[in-house]
C-alpha cells in the first residue's frame, strides 16, 4: 500500500518536472530565435548561391551565364577529351579528392597521436601551472596562418634550417627534398591544426576523475589497459570534437597545400580556387565546393555514428 | 589469534611528502602486523596518516623508507596492479561508462580469467551484495548505498588476499551506515578475507573490528581489540578520541608490584592496577569513563564530591555534569532504565562513586 502511494507521488513529480522542462525548452527556443535567423541566412545564403551557380554555364571571362546546364556536375567526375570527345573518368579530380581525404585523415590521426599526450600532460599538471601550458598551446594563433606556414617552409626547404644543419654536420651530402611533397603538407597541417585537437581533449581530461585511474590499477589493469579501457572511453567526446575540428578544415585547407605543396600537390581547396581564378569555370568551382561539403557531411555522419556505436557497444 | 599468520606486515614505514620547507611527514616509522582473516581498523582524525598507510599497502604510494610485506612477500615497491589486494574507495570510483556487472567483472577480465569463470564469479558477487536485479544499470542510475555495494563486489570479485576500505561508509546517511556496518562484518565472515578498514568514526571502528589501531600525527598509538582500546586506553589521545572520558590528575602515594595507591583531589585514596608506564612518576592522569561511575545524593564515602551543574537528557542516558573541587566538570552517565528520573537538582551537592577496577592510569 505504502509502496503504491510512493509510486503515485513519484509519478506526479515526474509529470510536474516534465511540464517545467517543456516550458523551459519553449522559452529557450524563443530567446534564441533572432540568433538562429541570422545564422540561417548567413549560412544558407551563400550555399544557395553556390547551388544555383553549379547549374549555370561558365561566363567567358569568369562569372556565370544565366543558362541552365548540368555540365559542371558532369565535369566534377568525368573528363571529355578536347580532340575526340571521348568521355573518361576525371582522374585529376579524383586523385585530388583522394589526396584531400587521405591527408586530412592522416592529419587528424597525427594530431591525436601528438595532441593526446600533450593534453594529458597539461591536465595532470598542478592547477596553477595548467594555464601557462594552455597559453603556450595558443601562442601560434597570435600569428597569421600565412606567416606560420612560411615559417614551416623556411624550416624544411632545400636551403632551410634542417637541411643546412644536416649538411653542416655531414649527415647528408645533398639536401633532402622535403618541400613540395604530401609529407610537407601533412607536417604543415598538423602544425596548424594541432591546438584544435589538444584543447577539446584537455577539456575532457580536466573533468576526468583521475581516481578512476587508481581504481583501474587497483583492479590489475596495466597502464596501457587503463588508457584503453578507462581513460579513452571517458574522454571520447573530446576526441570526437577534436577530430571533427581538425578533419573538416583540413579537408578544405587552401593556404598550407598551396605553399608547402607548391602547386603540384593540389588539395580540394586549391582545385576550387583554380576554377574561380585561372580556370574561369565558376559553375565547376561551385559544384566542387558542394562536393566537398557532401564529403564533410558524410564523414561527419559516419564518424559520429561509429563513435556512438562504439560507446553503446561498451555499455550494453 | 596468536597462532594466525601475518597477512600484512609493515616494518618501520615512513612516508614523507614534499621537500625541504614543504616537507610533511605523513607516516613516522610505523610498524604493524595485520593477521590473516582479521578485520583490522585504522582509526584516527583526518590527517593522521591512516589513509597514507592504506595507500602504501595498495601501492598508490611508495614508502620513503621501511618495508611492506604481504603474506611474507616484500611488496614495498610493486605497482598496484601487481599486488593481490583490492580497494574500496571513499568515493567508490565506479567506472561511469560501464554497467554494474561490467564494473564487477573488470578486475577479473584484467586478470584474464576464462569467460565462464568471470560470469560465475560476477553472479556470485552480485548475489553476495544483493545487487543481482540491478546488474545492467549504469552506475549513475543507482543510489549511494547501491554504489557502495557495487564497489564492494568489484573489490571482492578477484578474491584479494587483503581488502582495503578507505572510509567507505562516510558518504552514507546514518541508518544506511548502520546497516552497512553489519553487512561488512557479514561479508568479512563469509569471504574470510582480511579487511583493513580506515575510518575516523570511533563507533564504526568499535562495532566491526577484531582489532583497532589508533593513529595520530603519523604514529600508531595503540593497537588492541575494541574493548581493550576502550577500557584500557594507553594514553590521553586514545582515551579522548574514543568515547567520552573524564580526566583527573592525581598523586601516587605508594606502589607495589601490581597495585598503585593513588590519592584523588578529594583526599580519598584508591588502589588501581598499573603497568610499567608510570615508573618514576608522582603525578598521573587518570581516565574514567562517564558510564562507569554513579552519582548519589550522599556525599559520604564517595570517591569524589562536587556540585551538580547541569543535567542533560539524551534519551537512552542522562548526563550529569558535576563541578568537582577545582571546578573542572566531571560527567556521570546514567542509563535511563526506568525512564527519566528526577532525583537530583542543579546546584545541590552530589557524590560520585568510581569503580577503581575501571580507572585507567595513562602514560602521559
Amino acid at each position: 500500500m505504502d509502496k503504491d502511494a510512493t509510486q503515485a507521488e513519484e509519478k506526479q513529480n515526474t509529470n510536474l518536472e516534465e511540464v517545467v522542462r517543456q516550458q523551459t525548452v519553449r522559452r529557450n527556443i524563443l530567446l534564441t530565435t533572432p540568433a538562429l535567423v541570422v545564422l540561417f541566412i548567413a549560412a544558407s545564403g551563400p550555399l544557395l548561391v553556390m547551388f544555383l551557380f553549379s547549374f549555370l554555364t561558365p561566363g567567358d571571362y569568369g562569372g556565370v551565364k544565366w543558362e541552365a546546364s548540368t555540365q559542371a556536375w558532369f565535369q566534377v567526375f568525368f573528363h571529355t577529351d578536347i580532340f575526340d570527345d571521348t568521355v573518361s573518368i576525371a582522374d585529376a579530380h579524383l586523385s585530388i579528392l583522394w589526396r584531400s581525404v587521405k591527408l586530412s585523415g592522416l592529419t587528424t590521426i597525427l594530431c591525436f597521436v601528438l595532441g593526446f599526450p600533450t593534453a594529458y600532460f597539461i591536465a595532470t599538471r598542478p592547477a596553477e601551472s595548467r594555464n601557462f601550458w594552455l597559453f603556450l598551446v595558443t601562442i601560434p594563433f597570435w600569428t597569421n596562418l600565412l606567416i606560420r606556414t612560411f615559417a614551416v617552409l623556411e624550416i624544411i626547404r632545400n636551403a632551410g634550417v634542417i637541411n643546412s644543419f644536416l649538411l653542416a654536420i655531414g649527415v647528408i651530402d645533398a639536401p633532402l627534398d622535403m618541400l613540395y611533397t604530401d609529407t610537407a603538407i601533412l607536417l604543415g597541417m598538423t602544425y596548424v591544426y594541432i591546438p584544435l585537437m589538444i584543447l577539446p581533449i584537455y577539456a575532457s581530461l580536466e573533468r576526468f576523475d583521475f581516481r578512476l585511474v587508481e581504481a583501474g590499477y587497483d583492479l590489475y589493469a596495466s597502464r596501457l589497459k587503463v588508457l584503453k579501457r578507462i581513460i579513452v572511453p571517458l574522454i571520447k567526446p573530446g576526441v570526437i570534437a577534436g577530430s571533427i575540428l581538425v578533419f573538416i578544415p583540413s579537408l578544405g585547407a587552401y593556404v598550407t597545400p598551396r605553399i608547402l605543396g607548391g602547386g603540384k600537390n593540389l588539395m580540394l581547396g586549391n582545385l576550387i580556387e583554380l576554377q574561380f581564378g585561372q580556370g574561369r569555370n565558376w559553375p565547376l568551382g561551385a559544384a566542387l565546393s558542394l562536393t566537398l561539403l557532401a564529403i564533410v557531411m558524410i564523414a561527419l555522419i559516419f564518424y559520429v555514428r561509429s563513435a556512438q556505436r562504439a560507446g553503446a557497444g561498451k555499455d550494453s | 589469534m596468536s597462532e594466525k599468520n601475518a597477512a600484512v606486515l609493515i616494518d618501520k614505514a615512513e612516508k614523507v611528502f614534499g621537500k625541504d620547507s614543504d616537507r610533511v611527514v605523513a607516516l613516522n616509522g610505523v610498524s604493524l602486523t595485520i593477521l590473516e582473516n582479521e578485520f583490522f581498523t585504522l582509526l584516527g582524525p583526518s590527517g593522521c596518516g591512516k589513509t597514507t598507510l592504506l595507500r602504501l599497502i595498495a601501492g598508490f604510494e611508495q614508502p620513503t623508507s621501511g618495508r611492506i610485506h604481504l603474506h611474507g612477500k616484500d611488496i614495498s615497491y610493486l605497482p598496484p596492479y601487481e599486488r593481490p589486494v583490492n580497494t574500496v574507495f571513499q568515493n567508490y570510483a565506479l567506472f561511469p561508462h560501464m554497467t554494474v556487472a561490467q564494473n564487477v567483472s573488470f578486475g577479473l577480465e584484467m586478470l584474464e580469467k576464462p569467460r565462464a569463470e568471470i560470469d560465475k564469479t560476477v553472479n556470485e558477487m552480485l548475489k553476495l551484495v544483493q545487487m543481482e536485479a540491478l546488474r545492467d544499470r549504469r552506475t549513475d542510475q543507482i543510489s549511494g548505498g547501491q554504489q557502495q555495494r557495487v564497489a564492494l563486489a568489484r573489490a571482492l570479485a578477484p578474491h584479494p588476499k587483503v581488502l582495503l576500505l578507505d572510509e567507505p561508509l562516510s558518504a552514507l546517511d546514518y541508518k544506511l551506515r548502520k546497516e552497512m556496518q553489519i553487512e561488512l562484518k557479514r561479508l568479512q565472515n563469509e569471504t574470510g578475507i582480511t579487511f583493513v578498514f580506515v575510518t575516523h568514526d570511533q563507533e564504526e571502528a568499535l562495532t566491526m573490528s577484531d582489532r583497532v589501531g589508533v593513529m595520530n600525527n603519523g604514529n600508531i598509538l595503540q593497537i588492541g581489540a575494541p574493548h581493550e582500546i576502550y577500557d584500557h586506553p594507553s594514553e590521553r589521545f586514545v582515551a579522548d578520541f574514543i568515547g567520552d572520558t573524564n580526566f583527573l590528575t592525581a598523586k601516587i602515594t605508594s606502589r607495589s608490584d601490581e597495585l598503585l595507591t593513588i590519592k584523588l583531589s578529594s583526599g580519598i585514596e584508591i588502589s588501581v592496577s598499573a603497568g610499567n608506564e608510570v615508573v618514576g612518576k608522582d603525578a598521573v592522569t587518570l581516565a574514567i569513563r562517564p558510564e562507569q561511575t554513579t552519582i548519589s545524593n550522599s556525599v559520604e564515602s564517595t570517591e569524589l564530591q562536587g556540585v551538580l551543574r547541569n543535567i542533560v537528557y539524551i534519551g537512552t542516558d542522562t548526563h550529569y555534569h558535576v563541578g568537582i573541587d577545582d571546578e573542572s566538570l566531571f560527567t556521570v552517565r546514567v542509563q535511563n532504565i526506568h525512564g527519566r528520573q528526577q532525583n537530583f537538582e542543579i546546584g545541590q551537592n552530589v557524590g560520585i562513586n568510581i569503580d577503581s577496577n575501571m580507572v585507567q592510569v595513562l602514560k602521559d
